[in-house]
């Protein structure tokens, strides 16, 4: 049981100050400039809550908000269950063990842009490995001019990129299960599914949810890899919310609108990961 | 069973590290042979392109640079992260889990969103384009992701451990830095594996906050884009080098990150 | 502090949350809370239900912008009634 210390306060501090520095301040900003019509330092005029309704209402960020849905959904379908099968197939002791943890961690140890620069050059139809043989195996790709051919190849690199993360968490919290209860089942007879739906599975629950929520928030989030890939297109097929807002701040200097939407993309967050996390503690006070 | 588990394995293994290799392919043949035809290992084997990026110091320049900030950010979480996750673990205060959670919303806020207002903010304070005001943009997520990470290795330390150093007569510091730090090593190891990681990684805000001195690598890489087209192989190689870091990284913890990923327990 | 660009109506936002934060904090000092469950789903502290209707409000106010023509002090007044009624029955 911890004990109740108020001046633990002192040790939390500089995180405290530390993190404040960085969220508070520019969050305020962020509001500051979203009920403003801002031209340059001094020309500035406040608007209420214009903005917002020009968001809200704005088809550009409806499509992009779908899409973004749509993505991250399809994300979290593909790479949970693989990241399961891909734990349950780990050796457990041995070199082999960390030589294959070592293999899987280096997707999520390339920096981003580099990844759309691997799957960029990879899926190229000319010098690609992938579009070379697709295409002369008859089957017609080309991921910059076809639409759902853009798309699996964003999806396909995003499974690649992470699902090593939710392998590699499967995998800790697999570790965790004490060896009586396998030679229970053993004991039992149980098939390798019951074994699976009844003991790993029910221990995986905690491992899960923080795989769900890390994939969900970052894959919510995602901008470098389909930038570099493919740049938004073709036309909008693969411009997620990140990139919509980025060209509104920096493209085409929208400082009002680009801070309303900043706030709403803000609070989707803060709602989804509210509801994870709620969700994670109260599954811990009721074990 | 386990042949089909290895058959699953390998097949994943393989999906993994074939882009992987066709980046190392490209990197070792010449633009003539890349556009040349497509061929499954560099017949005509060259350096040039590696060549290309350790004689221009534009280009090392911006590893320097990139290793510069994440080491600093490495190490500036984990100095402010280690009391904090301390406290978390060992005591009950005012306001602690709604503090937690504020800090796992930082881990979660699209660097989108902080974007103009950090450029805004370091320009007024004078370090833009300075490796520090990265460093600091950084610990937004890696600040909160050491907490949750160290706040579960330090969980699993007993606190009997603690109660008996008071009674020694140690004090709070001697305690933590000669007794507890030591303990947790392998976690730190862990954590600061986490920090580099997601540090070295991340590019929007990298690049947002940089212009010259400080430019890291990935921004220099968009200088292989060129009026007469893309400069395939030095883009590759530079690719390649962007991975050595952090393998060198994991091999360190190798051992110990199997328990890193469980993080914590919430 | 010219860059932030306040304006007096995102300023008494600001300080309304600070007193908000502040106020909570005095009074737990004062008389701690204790968790209980009431017509929410889960068990809640008196910070958890302040959460919840402050979320509650932002995405009242996006609602009332977002959907209709309302003024938007229509959403703050049903804002309160909603924070009000979360803190009391939540």
């Amino acid at each position: 049981m911890k004990v109740q210390n108020n001046k633990a306060w002192w040790l939390v501090l500089p995180v405290f100050l530390l993190v404040a520095f960085s969220a508070i301040v520019p969050m305020m900003t962020v509001v500051n400039y979203s009920v403003q019509d801002i031209f340059d330092h001094s020309t500035r005029y406040f608007v209420g809550v214009d903005w917002y309704k020009q968001v809200l209402q704005d088809t550009r960020l409806h499509d992009s908000l779908l899409r973004q849905f749509i993505f991250s959904a399809c994300v979290l379908l593909i790479e949970i269950p693989l990241g399961i099968v891909i734990a349950l197939c780990m050796p457990t002791k041995g070199r082999m063990a960390s030589l294959v943890l070592i293999v899987l961690a280096i997707p999520l140890l390339i920096p981003w842009n580099v990844v759309g620069t691997i799957w960029q050059i990879f899926g190229r139809a000319d010098i690609g490995l992938l579009g070379w043989s697709l295409n002369s195996l008859g089957i017609s790709y080309n991921y910059a001019s076809n639409t759902s051919d853009a798309w699996v190849t964003v999806l396909i690199m995003d499974v690649w990129h992470w699902t090593s993360l939710v392998a590699l968490l499967c995998y800790s919290g697999l570790r965790a299960i004490p060896d009586v209860y396998y030679q229970a089942a053993r004991i039992d007879r149980a098939s390798d599914w019951a074994v699976f739906r009844h003991i790993q599975l029910p221990k995986l629950k905690s491992v899960l949810l923080i795989a769900v929520m890390l994939r969900f928030m970052d894959s919510f989030m995602i901008y470098t890899e389909p930038f570099v890939l493919t740049g938004g297109g073709p036309g909008n097929a693969t411009t997620f919310l990140s990139q919509t807002l980025t060209q509104m701040a920096i493209g085409q200097f929208d400082l009002g609108p680009a801070a309303a939407f900043s706030l709403v993309y803000f609070l989707i967050i803060l709602l989804v990961s509210w509801l994870f996390y709620t969700a994670m503690t109260h599954n811990d006070k009721t074990r | 069973m386990t042949l089909r588990k290895k058959v699953v394995l390998g097949l994943y293994v393989l999906f993994l590290l074939v882009p992987i290799y066709w980046l190392l392919n490209m990197s070792f043949k010449s633009n003539t042979e890349i556009l040349g035809g497509l061929t499954l290992w560099p017949h005509g084997f060259t350096l040039d392109n590696y060549k290309v990026i350790f004689t221009d110091p534009s280009w090392y320049e911006g590893y320097l640079n990139s290793l510069y900030y994440v080491c600093l950010n490495t190490v500036i979480s984990l100095t402010v992260a280690l009391p904090a996750a301390y406290a978390f673990s060992r005591y009950r205060f005012l306001g602690d889990k709604h503090l937690f959670f504020w800090l796992l919303t930082n881990r979660m806020a699209p660097p989108a969103v902080f974007l103009l207002p950090f450029f805004q903010l370091y320009s007024s304070i004078g370090l833009f384009d300075t490796h520090i005001a990265v460093a600091l943009a950084h610990c937004l997520f890696n600040v909160p992701l050491a907490v949750w990470i160290l706040e579960g290795f330090m969980s699993g330390v007993p606190k009997e451990i603690d109660e008996t150093a008071y009674i020694d007569g140690y004090s709070f510091p001697k305690f933590f830095v000669k007794i507890f730090i030591p303990l947790i090593g392998s976690g730190i190891g862990v954590t600061a594996f986490f920090c580099f990681m997601f540090s070295w990684v991340e590019l929007l805000l990298a690049r947002t906050l940089t212009s010259v001195d400080a430019k890291p690598i990935a921004a220099v890489m968009t200088r292989t884009v060129s009026a007469s087209g893309i400069d395939w192989g030095v883009l590759a190689a530079a690719g390649v080098l962007t991975i050595l870091p952090g393998m060198l990284v994991i091999w360190f913890v190798r051992n110990h990150v199997a328990k890193g990923f469980a993080l914590g327990r919430v | 502090m010219d860059w932030m660009a306040w304006t007096l109506p995102t300023a008494l936002f600001f300080g309304f949350i600070g007193m908000l934060l502040v106020g909570m904090t005095i009074w737990e000092l004062r008389s701690p809370c204790i968790e209980r469950k009431g017509l929410l789903p889960i068990a809640t502290t008196r910070g958890d239900r302040l959460f919840i209707g402050l979320l509650g409000s932002a995405y009242l106010h996006l609602l009332v912008v977002g959907a209709t023509d309302w003024s938007v002090w229509i959403a703050s007044v049903l804002s309160l009634f909603w924070l009000f009624a979360v803190m009391r029955w939540g």
